[in-house]
């Protein structure tokens, strides 16, 4: 999960990192309010999920409480690169002498953390990866290991921070492992972070992402969420439980296991070639039990997506046979009556599959096609789709 | 031959006494797995009996390992125990420790694999349905009577697309099916695969299912092209995945240009593996490759 920067600062703040004041404002009103009470020239900033959002006009000065109103007003409800602006973040405004980066992060290639440090920030890292490479201390971290006064000095003298803000960036970098560790997130991204005149190094801009595994030990993340934000199938599925993602496209996909499905979702796209583009209209995987009520559940949120003109339930039968699954899915069927209104196409294979094929042939059910192979079921429904 | 796992490979079972360790222990006894053992701290000195095998279980790893000479763990253990468990199971230098469990948080698994290096236990998985030598052995959630022992190697980060795929090649048969699982950071590789069964002389040829995310694939390629000399076909899911959207597994995502399906085939096209459109072109290729 990602958070909103003003989410992030909170994170980092509540961990001893230095932050300016500011808080997170819906309305111009509650921007007006916050500038206020900092009392001094401030910054009014987009809170979305996307990068570029200076140019974008999403970030502005404001001298006074007044002016920060007005800017707030500016901005909410701006389109950045497709993402609406709700919320603008109002922070005291401060000079900056010199922008650095640190980051840590997972990497995945050598199954380790990484630390990321460079004097010089401001910019997009990945950027500053590809141009001056030499400019950026890339540390792994041992997981069993963290980050400690020590391996902080390490990191922070690899990247040849300036002597006067050495003992600075060494506090803040064990301070960034203690949110990167005990929030289990997978990345910690500072930038900038920057000395302001006074010599003070402060967090100003930050990026976070959490392990959604790890809620488990977090029950406050679950109010990070941007419940708002997010597509109504996928909010409906998740109170159900089910693994569903909304694609664009016309033919409702079901199946079990994660890789299965996304092979279903790509097999049916080549199928759909052939018919004028008809695409997958979104990730289903009901896991490896595929019990009726599961299989219900899956169906109905699927046939009540107006975008889906028809479904394909691919399911291959391991640990639940495929007698189970065609009873199933004739008792989701039975189940959802008359709400069930588009055709399936169901392929059945692995166990008990002439048995799986039999009770669906019996059942007869007018909008149910079985079709033996993947490959041909993906083209009877993305022509039933066309 | 077969790799990993054989015939003489005794097994324990870490969450024997949970709902879906003891299903599966059930039957992995069923297909003629060695299962000797369970571990459980409160249940300790008690025995579980599945359809009349009584299967004794035991304190701890190091304790079941000393009794029953037990060489491989199959751990099914709830996401908040289960980095205890996978340490326990590497402390106790078990040879090979298979992770069932998913949504183990990516900070605990980082961990478990940190504390394993220099050690002499192989991890498989997390989030992974572990793996099966046909007529040997089975240690996961693999069903067994898909296929039958043969020559084809198969790695995968999916388990349904493995059941898939042994079950479009069941005639052949497989030396060692392997799923390495869909999280972030796994033990066991599609490298290491790669190269036991390169290694394996029943192996014949190797099938390989990827998926979005991360580089593993693409570091499979470049080791297919140094290392590999028996015949490859791939299969890669996820083309039609959009960026910066989990799919299922933790680890498929697509993040920013990285981890795309496209660039994981044309990886593997330029070391000279066969990339199948769908799960069954993948196997018509493996196919006109063993002849049958």
């Amino acid at each position: 999960m990602d958070l909103f920067e003003y989410q992030a600062r909170d994170l980092l703040a509540s961990h001893g990192v230095p932050v300016l004041p500011g808080g997170v404002a819906e309305t111009p009103e509650q921007a007006e309010a916050i500038a206020r009470e900092i009392g001094q020239q401030v910054v009014v900033k987009a809170q979305v999920k996307v990068g570029g959002r200076g140019k974008a006009g999403g970030v502005k000065l404001a001298a006074d409480a007044d002016e920060a109103r007005a800017r707030a007003q500016d901005i909410l409800g701006l389109d950045i690169k497709g993402h609406i602006t709700h919320k603008v973040m109002v922070a005291q405004a401060s000079d900056i002498a010199e922008e650095y980066y640190f980051s840590y992060l997972l990497d995945r290639s050598n199954r380790t953390f990484l630390a990321m440090a460079s004097k010089e920030g401001g910019m997009e890292i990945e950027q500053l990866a590809v141009e001056r490479p030499e400019a950026l201390a890339r540390i792994p971290v041992d997981a069993s290991v963290g980050v400690d006064a020590q391996k902080a000095a390490e990191i922070v003298d690899a990247a040849n921070f300036p002597a006067e803000v050495r003992d600075q960036v060494i506090a803040i970098a064990v301070q960034l492992w203690d949110v990167f560790s005990k929030e289990d997130a997978t990345l910690v991204e500072v930038n900038p972070l920057a000395k302001a005149p006074d010599g003070t190094v402060l967090a100003l801009d930050a990026k976070i992402t959490l392990d959604e595994n790890a809620g488990f030990r977090h029950t406050e993340h679950a109010a990070l969420e941007d419940v708002a934000a997010a597509d109504p199938l996928e909010a409906r599925a998740k109170e159900k439980d089910l693994n569903y993602v909304k694609l664009q496209g016309e033919v409702g996909i079901i199946g079990n296991g994660a890789g299965l499905v996304m092979s279903t979702l790509d097999v049916v796209a080549y199928a759909g070639e052939e018919f004028g583009g008809v695409k997958p209209a979104n990730f289903l995987d009901i896991g490896g039990g595929a019990s009726a009520e599961v299989m219900a559940n899956g169906l109905e949120i699927i046939l009540s997506d107006p975008d889906v003109k028809s479904v394909f339930v691919n399911v291959f039968g391991g640990i639940t046979a495929c007698d189970a699954v065609a009873n199933g899915i004739v008792s989701a069927l039975s189940i959802l009556g008359d709400e069930a209104t588009k055709p399936l196409v169901v392929r059945l294979d692995g166990n008990n599959v002439e048995e799986g094929r039999r009770i669906l042939a019996e059942a007869n059910h007018p909008l149910v096609t079985v079709v033996d192979t993947m490959d041909g079921a993906a083209r009877r429904a993305a022509e039933l789709a066309a | 031959m077969s790799i990993f796992l054989n015939e003489n490979s005794k097994v324990i079972v870490q969450g024997m006494t949970g709902s879906e360790g003891s299903k599966h222990t059930q039957r992995m006894l069923a297909s003629g797995t060695a299962i000797v053992g369970g571990v459980n701290p409160r249940k300790a000195g008690t025995s579980v009996d599945f359809d009349g095998a009584s299967v004794p279980v035991f304190g701890g790893v190091a304790e079941a390992m000393k009794e029953t000479g037990a060489d491989v763990s199959v751990i099914f253990v709830p996401p908040p125990f289960a980095k205890a468990a996978v340490i326990e199971a590497v402390d106790a230098q078990i040879g090979l420790a298979v992770v069932i469990t998913e949504g183990i948080p990516v900070h605990d698994s980082t961990y478990f694999w940190a504390h394993a290096q220099g050690g002499s236990t192989r991890i498989i998985g997390p989030n992974c349905p572990g793996l099966i030598s046909p007529g040997r052995s089975n240690a996961g959630i693999i069903p067994a009577n898909i296929t039958k022992q043969g020559k084809i190697g198969l790695v995968s980060k999916s388990g349904t697309l493995t059941y898939q795929m042994m079950y479009e090649l069941r005639d052949i048969g497989f030396s060692t099916a392997i799923g390495i699982g869909g999280d972030p950071v796994i033990g066991t590789t599609h490298i290491d695969a790669l190269q036991a069964f390169q290694d394996d002389p029943e192996t014949e040829a190797i099938v390989m299912i990827g998926e979005i995310g991360g580089d593993a694939e693409e570091r499979a390629a470049d080791f297919i092209k140094a290392n590999v000399t028996k015949p490859v076909v791939g299969y890669v899911a996820g083309f039609t995945a959009p960026e910066g959207k989990t799919m299922g597994h933790a680890g498929a995502i697509v993040s920013g240009s990285a981890g795309t399906a496209q660039a994981k085939q044309e990886a593997l096209e330029a070391a000279g593996v066969r990339v199948g459109k769908t799960p069954s072109e993948t196997a018509k290729l493996m196919r006109e490759i063993v002849g049958a």
